[in-house]
């Protein structure tokens, strides 16, 4: 098919993946900033005064680049695993499948709308986040491509759970049993230079620790490890999940008998 | 004439290893308004599954307007429009979201999208639905909705599996219309159905599947011409006993309705003529079932080839 179906396709893909999630604003906006306002009172106001300074700033500025990747990866994840395992449950994927509509428009449809939700969850988040603390930004480009290349990355993943998934539960699992410990140990609420140098060393295969503390140099002008490794982690992830995404999708595991 | 459908030698065996469908070849030429008949579990939905490439076929060739599955599956996809047996659009977007959709997965831009939606919305009845979530549609309304989305890129073959189960005869005359005005504007249908009359009143050649096997496969008017026998329903004076009428298999359903058996052979005047030698008085008379229906069991095996249902 032409350059110019595609694009209309994709844009199509886009334009209901954005819609469902606008549509349902109230599941889906609110209860990060929510979420987001209960951890700055008690881990920043209530606590994070009694802890002082981590890595020279006050704890409250030192916890709000991790918060703020948190949500961002929580949405980038539900939006797409919950979105294609609805259309795989209702069927209406097939409006898809039976379309011209090459694999990697429908990927990259779906990763669109989960990056799309992460990103905006992640500026309302911010400006929750303004009504707590003062941001500084150190660098916007890094902070851009930062929240791109993770969003992307786990909206891939969120995709690829929903296409193995064969129930409601199966798109929570990950989310709970992996995603959130991994998110909680990867830095957004403390220095990784602060752990032992064992766990120092487990962290380091924790991809989510490249993630917040290159969101957070992006922010503070700190990070416990280094810039280009951690974008060459970020682009390693999504070029493998991308490519696993195509795969599954072009033999339609999942999707065809 | 050029084909519009050409199935050659197509398998299909799913996990487990049930053989659903056993080399089936088919060819249905451009413009036609083609019946694919069969009971449950014969292959029908399995056939349209991998000519819409929702089944993965194990063997065999479909070529759509002339491309291939294998090789030029996005062409083949483009001339295609599906209306599935089952509900399969998002129950909570609105009818215009999913029509406008749809279109764009086609490439079709957005306000044509609109335009064709109105249309298709307006002829099927819906425009006042038009900003309703799906779920908010009846079983009619839905089917037509169904209709509706295959046809917004405005393919050349649409394939309908079962469009009318469900819906009261009232709504399914008025979207035999409709059907019939889309094959006059030149669009090839292929139909599966349960109702026979369906395919005896729309379809000018049928093919006939039975586990996996198409047992027939010629245009209508052969098929029922083949009709050897057809079973007439008297209502008649009230008797208690089954009239003997000479050369006729005669049955008394109850005391004011015979059914008689009829062979093309034999004149209809002659049964009239017995029964008024025996003062029965008959009212009125009706076929017991359409004739397709009479053909189609006796080639599946007297209709008792009710098997697993593989979608």
């Amino acid at each position: 098919m032409s350059s110019k179906v595609n694009a209309i396709a994709l844009k199509s893909i886009l334009y209901k993946e954005i819609n469902r999630f606008m549509r349902i604003w109230v599941q889906t906006l609110v209860p990060p900033a929510i979420t987001i306002s209960l951890y700055f009172v008690i881990f920043g106001s209530l606590i994070g005064s009694r802890i002082g300074e981590m890595s020279g700033f006050d704890y409250m500025s030192f916890i709000v680049p991790g918060l703020i990747m948190m949500s961002v990866i929580t949405n980038s994840y539900s939006n797409v695993a919950s979105s294609f395992f609805s259309a795989k449950w209702q069927r209406n994927v097939e409006e898809m499948l039976v379309a011209p509509v090459p694999t990697w428009v429908i990927v990259a449809g779906y990763v669109g709308g989960g990056m799309a939700r992460g990103m905006l969850v992640g500026t309302i988040v911010t400006l929750v986040s303004l009504l707590f603390v003062d941001i500084q930004i150190h660098n916007i480009w890094v902070i851009i491509a930062t929240v791109s290349l993770t969003s992307a990355t786990f909206a891939l993943g969120g995709l690829i759970n929903a296409v193995f998934a064969n129930s409601f539960d199966d798109i929570s699992i990950i989310p709970t049993f992996i995603l959130t410990p991994l998110t909680y140990l990867g830095g957004v609420f403390y220095s990784i230079s602060l752990l032992p140098e064992f766990w120092q060393g487990v962290s380091q295969i924790n991809p989510i620790v490249y993630m917040v503390n290159a969101f957070r140099y992006g922010f503070l002008g700190i990070s416990d490890v280094s810039l280009t490794l951690a974008f060459s982690v970020l682009i390693a992830f999504i070029v493998t999940l991308f490519i696993i995404a195509m795969t599954l999708i072009s033999k339609g595991i999942g999707l065809r008998s | 004439m050029k084909k519009a459908l050409e199935i050659s030698n197509l398998e299909k065996i799913y996990k487990g290893g049930f053989k659903a469908l056993k080399g089936i070849d088919l060819t249905v030429e451009q413009g036609d308004f083609f019946a694919l008949l069969g009971p449950n579990g014969a292959g029908k939905s399995t056939t349209i599954g991998v000519i819409t490439s929702l089944v993965n076929k194990t063997a065999g060739t479909v070529k759509v307007f002339g491309h291939d599955i294998d090789k030029e599956l996005e062409q083949a996809k483009s001339y295609l429009g599906l209306v599935p047996q089952e509900f399969n659009f998002n129950q909570f977007e609105t009818l215009l979201t999913i029509l406008v959709n749809q279109a764009g997965y086609y490439g079709v831009e957005r306000p044509l999208a609109f335009k064709r939606a109105e249309k298709y919305l307006k002829q099927l009845d819906l425009w006042d639905k038009r900003n309703d979530a799906g779920r908010m549609l009846s079983g009619g309304m839905k089917r037509r909705l169904m209709i509706a989305r295959a046809l917004m890129h405005e393919p050349q073959m649409l394939i309908l599996d079962e469009p009318t189960a469900g819906v009261d005869i009232e709504l399914r005359r008025s979207m035999w219309d409709f059907l019939r005005e889309l094959n006059q504007q030149g669009i090839t249908i292929i139909l599966t159905t349960h109702y026979l009359e369906e395919a005896e009143m729309l379809c000018r050649n049928i093919a006939i599947i039975d586990s996996g096997v198409i047992v027939k496969n010629t245009d209508m008017k052969s098929l029922l011409a083949t009709l050897d026998q057809e079973t007439i329903v008297l209502d008649i004076d009230k008797i208690s006993d089954t009239p003997q009428l000479d050369g006729f298999a005669v049955r008394l359903t109850d005391d004011h309705t015979l059914e008689i058996d009829i062979k093309k052979s034999q004149l209809i005047n002659n049964v009239f003529a017995q029964l008024s030698a025996q003062n029965i008085n008959v009212h009125s008379m009706r076929n017991k079932s359409n004739r397709l229906e009479e053909l189609f069991v006796s080639l599946v095996g007297s209709g008792q080839a009710v098997k697993q249902e593989v979608n």
